[in-house]
Formats: structure tokens, C-alpha cells, sequence
């Protein structure tokens, strides 16, 4: 599950300082046009490596954080059939996880080094995981709304430019489907159930609203753009885009249950066909991307013990005469 | 006979949710699925089983029984019942029982009960990959670097003891071994003792000398350590907010 990449001004700014090779961008940038994919091996632009790097970094670290707010609800899942879907999804997503820590790889950072990034706070993850899941109706809105929203971004990612990449995102994708279905049956489920379950899955419903609007990043309007970034097919849509796809596919969805979404100006202009919302409070987006959120602290905690318990498993494996290999494919 | 089946139905419930808790935390990522695998095969493993009691021996349904059962009426022996510890605890609790898991499974084969050969046939396939699994990391801890080794030989010296309760008789086993359901806990127990002492001797590590496992002891009468009854309360957690809701 992953939301979406956007840059600060700074960043922006810093980008747009490289020098590349002319002629060999010209070749590059001819390739993107004629819809070529990059293979590890290839030129590529200094800030293609690094953005890629970044974005994909992203990705990873948001599948394995992300696999901590289910996670826990794993041990508490009813009956067997929900019990085995949940463990059997969570295990997916670290599985996404490695297979992005490898496409990552073929760039040339290493797991290991992007590991101690997340740790120190130095590379992100996506910020919905820093919201808590707090009943086990939260499983059914994450089942099925966010990794519905992840989906919406991955498809449109996995058509970019960087063979590893799309291949890794096609993979997901296709798991991620089973997620849906996985979500949406429990969502339904609930939705459809006594007046306990059904009051559960409204209440995680009215909490999740604004995370989802959230999860596609910035609204286009105060969002910094790249230029460099779509002409490279690193980034395909724009934030607005994604986000109103995502309610066209979703919001007839909660409605057709008798569910209701918290925000009376909720609606689609049939003019520009677009929807149109409440401001979702876009200073705490950032409040909370730059670590005040609710659970930020206790997801890097969860990681950080998780890696030093566990390190001396990595040191009793490490044989002195390996040589670190980077990964071609 | 479902004294027997319970008992095995509970085991691999209580280590399956026990594993599961190593999904997100693992020492590295593949772990982290591995555990995860394990531990979906472990829970599927319970499910048949309840199935089974359910189906062929006028037992409850799978989900009362595993989910709304008072925990004097669980049979999983102590071995189970311990949290996952750090790697060296859960990997060495891994490697035993999935041994006398194995055999266990391989001794029904022969059972005179069907459905239990049919479903030995099955699980039998899926435990020889936890066999692989378990060995394969023993083989490299053991012999990885000093840390490493002096863990896993001290998690062996606490868990082997424990792994006996695995082996404690029910009241009714010597009925199941006269209508030929299951050879019994001692036979199982010897082949067990004798594939643990070669694997352990080829790993480089010894097996505890003085062996008492009387106080690990109880479980398959009800008696169980303090760590079950948090572990099912949490288990049955959102069945208890609506309990005559479907989930």
C-alpha cells in the first residue's frame, strides 16, 4: 500500500540544478517518449537515480510499516476464514516490501541502508500508516479503502518508466486485488450486520475520511510540480487526479451499503466532473508527515526494536568473505 | 479419539497464533513471511481438525470451538502456550515440534480412522517444508558465529524440557491405541528423542543432560501455564463484543 510522491520546494529547487550529459539525456528522454522501459544497467539522469530511489524507498518502507496497524489485529481476527485472509494480506505486504527493497537495489542503495534511513527518520513512508487502527472494523476500511486507494496509485505507477519498478508494481498489483475483495467482504460484511458491527465500521469510516484524502498528497494547487518528473514517467498523474479517481471508484461504493461519509459538501460537480470536499486540514497532513502524528513515534519504535532484537540473526549469517552483489533485474 | 484430535486441533492453534505474532517484527523480512507462512498452515491445520471433530464426531462448530471455549477446556500442552521470546525461543520451539509434528503426522498414516490418514496425507507435505525451514536455521546459528551459537544452545537447554509435555498421555490412550487410531505418546516420544539427539549432535550442540519435564506437565488436562488465558482472551477479543454476531 502506498500513497503518493510529492516534493517539498527545496527539493525542487535542488533538482532542477543538475547537469546532466545533453546528448545522452536527449537519448534518454527519446527512449521515455518512445515508451521504452530503463533497465538497471542503463544511463540514466543523476536525479532520475535519486528520485526513484526516493519514491521507491517510499514504497517499501510503507509496506512494511504498513503491515504493523493489521498486524496487530492478526491475533484478534474472528473465526478462522477472517483470521487466515488477515495473516495470509499482512504477509503479502512485507513480501511487497522485499520485492521493492529489491527493485530499489538495482539503483544502487541497499536494503540495509535504507533500513537505517527509515529509522533515522531520514526517508518516509506513507502517512496513513501513522493513523492507529483501532477496532477491528479499522481492518475493513484499511482492506478495502486504503488498499483501494494504493491500488489506484500503483496501477497508474506500474505504466512509468523503470523496468524493475513496473514489474515489481504489476506483481503487487495483481496480490493487491485479493486485498480488495478481502476488505470489501468484511466492509460489506460489517455494513450489513447488527447494529453493533454496523456502528463500527461507520465510526472507523468517519476516522479514515480524511487520512484517504490525504493519502494522494497536496491538492495540484499549492503542491510543487516537477515537470522533469512526469516527462520521465516517474510521476503520471497529478495528486487532484488520483484523489477524484479514487471517489468516483469509491465513494458510490460506502454509499450503496447505507454508509455515510462525514463531510455535507462531499460531492461531484457534474460540470467539471470532479469532486469537490471540505478542506481535509492540509497543515495536519504536514503536522503529521513531519512526525506529530498519532502513531508515528510508536511505528519507527516498533521498526527500531525489531531491527536490534534482531540483529545478531543478520551478524551470525554474515560470512566474512561475501561480497555484496547489487541486483540486475 | 477426540481427545486425541482435540488436543492435536488446540496445539497447532495456540503455536499457529503464537507464530503469527513474528509477522511485522521478524529478524529480516524473510523471516517475517516464513513465520507468517508457518503459522497460516499451522492455523489451517486446527481448522481441519475442529472439521473434523465437527463433521465425522458430533463435535461444535470450528469457530465455537476454537473461539469460545473456557481455558480449562483447552488440551495444548505448555510448549505452546509460551510468547514468541526473541528468535532463538521461537526457532528452537519451532525445530522440536515441528519434528514430533512431522512424526506425528507420519505415525497417522497408519490410523484407522480415516479421515485423520486423509488429512495426515496432506499435512505431512506441508510440515516437511517447517522441517526444512527449522534445520536449516539451526544449521546456520549453530554454527554462525559465538552469539549465536551460545543462544541457541541455552534456548535448547530451556525449550527441551519443555517439549516433553508434547508427549503427555490423555486418560483415554489406551483405548486409541487398542482400536489402532494412533500408536500412542511413547512411541512417538522415542522417535522423536532419537531424531532430536542426531540432528542436535549434527549441529554441533548437546542436548541437556538431566531432563524433568513433571512441572510442564498438566496441559492436556487443563492445566496450563498464565500465558493461555491472556493469549485467548485476546483471541476472542471481537467475538466478545457481539458474540451472537456473525464475523
Amino acid at each position: 500500500m502506498y500513497g503518493n510522491t510529492f516534493m517539498t520546494a527545496e527539493e525542487a529547487k535542488q533538482m532542477d540544478q543538475t547537469q546532466d550529459n545533453p546528448q545522452k539525456l536527449i537519448a534518454f528522454e527519446a527512449r521515455i517518449e518512445r515508451g521504452e522501459k530503463i533497465e538497471p544497467g542503463d544511463w540514466m539522469p543523476v536525479d532520475y537515480r535519486k528520485q526513484l530511489i526516493r519514491m521507491i524507498e517510499q514504497h517499501a518502507h510503507s509496506e512494511i510499516v504498513g503491515a504493523l496497524p493489521e498486524g496487530t489485529w492478526i491475533t484478534r481476527s474472528p473465526g478462522f476464514k477472517r483470521k487466515l485472509a488477515l495473516i495470509a494480506k499482512v504477509q503479502d505486504e512485507i513480501g511487497h516490501g522485499q520485492l521493492l527493497y529489491s527493485a530499489c537495489e538495482t539503483l544502487g542503495k541497499t536494503r540495509e541502508e535504507m533500513l537505517d534511513d527509515l529509522l533515522s527518520g531520514k526517508s518516509k513512508y506513507s502517512n496513513v500508516f501513522n493513523y492507529p487502527a483501532k477496532t477491528w472494523a479499522d481492518m475493513a476500511v484499511i482492506g478495502f479503502l486504503v488498499d483501494g486507494a494504493a491500488i489506484v496509485n500503483q496501477v497508474i505507477n506500474s505504466k512509468g518508466s523503470y523496468g524493475p519498478y513496473c514489474r515489481a508494481l504489476e506483481r503487487i498489483c495483481f496480490e493487491e486485488s485479493f486485498h480488495l475483495k478481502q476488505g470489501h467482504d468484511n466492509f460489506v460484511f460489517l455494513a450489513t450486520g447488527t447494529n453493533v458491527q454496523r456502528e463500527m465500521v461507520q465510526e472507523a469510516l468517519n476516522r479514515w475520511y480524511i487520512p484517504l484524502l490525504h493519502f494522494f498528497g497536496p491538492s495540484d494547487k499549492t503542491s510543487v510540480h516537477s515537470e522533469k518528473l512526469m516527462k520521465w514517467k516517474i510521476k503520471l498523474a497529478t495528486n487532484d487526479d488520483m484523489r477524484n479517481q479514487f471517489l468516483d471508484q469509491y465513494v458510490p461504493k460506502i454509499r450503496e451499503v447505507g454508509l455515510t461519509l462525514p463531510d455535507e459538501k462531499l460531492k461531484k460537480n457534474l460540470e467539471t466532473n470532479k469532486w469537490e470536499f471540505s478542506d481535509p486540514d492540509w497543515d495536519e497532513f504536514y503536522r503529521v508527515v513531519n512526525g506529530d502524528g498519532p502513531c508515528n513515534k510508536e511505528r519507527l519504535e516498533v521498526r527500531r526494536f525489531a531491527e536490534e532484537q534482531g540483529r545478531w540473526v543478520r551478524q551470525a549469517l554474515v560470512n566474512p568473505q561475501d561480497k555484496y552483489v547489487t541486483p540486475f533485474a | 479419539m477426540k481427545n486425541l484430535i482435540l488436543k492435536m486441533a488446540d496445539d497447532a492453534l495456540i503455536i499457529g497464533h503464537r507464530n503469527s505474532e513474528w509477522t511485522g517484527i521478524g529478524p529480516l523480512l524473510e523471516e517475517d513471511i516464513a513465520f507468517s507462512s508457518m503459522s497460516q498452515d499451522k492455523i489451517g491445520h486446527a481448522w481441519a481438525l475442529y472439521r473434523i471433530l465437527n463433521e465425522e464426531l458430533g463435535g461444535e462448530d470450528p469457530d465455537k470451538a476454537a473461539f469460545n471455549r473456557s481455558v480449562k477446556d483447552f488440551t495444548c500442552c505448555h510448549l505452546v502456550e509460551y510468547p514468541i521470546g526473541e528468535f532463538d525461543f521461537s526457532l528452537v520451539r519451532h525445530f522440536l515440534m515441528d519434528k514430533a509434528e512431522f512424526h506425528r503426522y507420519d505415525l497417522l498414516l497408519q490410523s484407522s480412522f480415516l479421515p485423520l490418514v486423509n488429512l495426515a496425507k496432506k499435512v505431512k507435505g506441508e510440515i516437511k517444508y517447517h522441517v526444512m525451514h527449522a534445520d536449516t536455521w539451526m544449521q546456520q546459528l549453530a554454527n554462525g558465529n559465538e552469539e549465536s551459537k551460545a543462544r541457541i544452545q541455552s534456548a535448547l537447554n530451556l525449550v527441551y524440557p519443555i517439549a516433553f509435555s508434547l508427549f503427555e498421555k490423555q486418560d483415554d490412550e489406551q483405548a486409541v491405541i487398542e482400536q489402532k487410531v494412533f500408536v500412542g505418546e511413547d512411541v512417538l516420544k522415542s522417535i522423536w528423542v532419537d531424531d532430536i539427539a542426531n540432528r542436535i549432535k549434527e549441529f554441533g550442540l548437546t542436548i541437556p543432560s538431566s531432563i524433568d519435564s513433571s512441572a510442564h506437565l498438566g496441559g492436556r488436562k487443563g492445566y496450563h501455564t498464565d500465558h493461555l488465558e491472556p493469549l485467548l482472551k485476546e483471541m476472542t477479543e471481537v467475538f466478545a463484543i457481539d458474540p451472537n454476531a456473525e464475523w
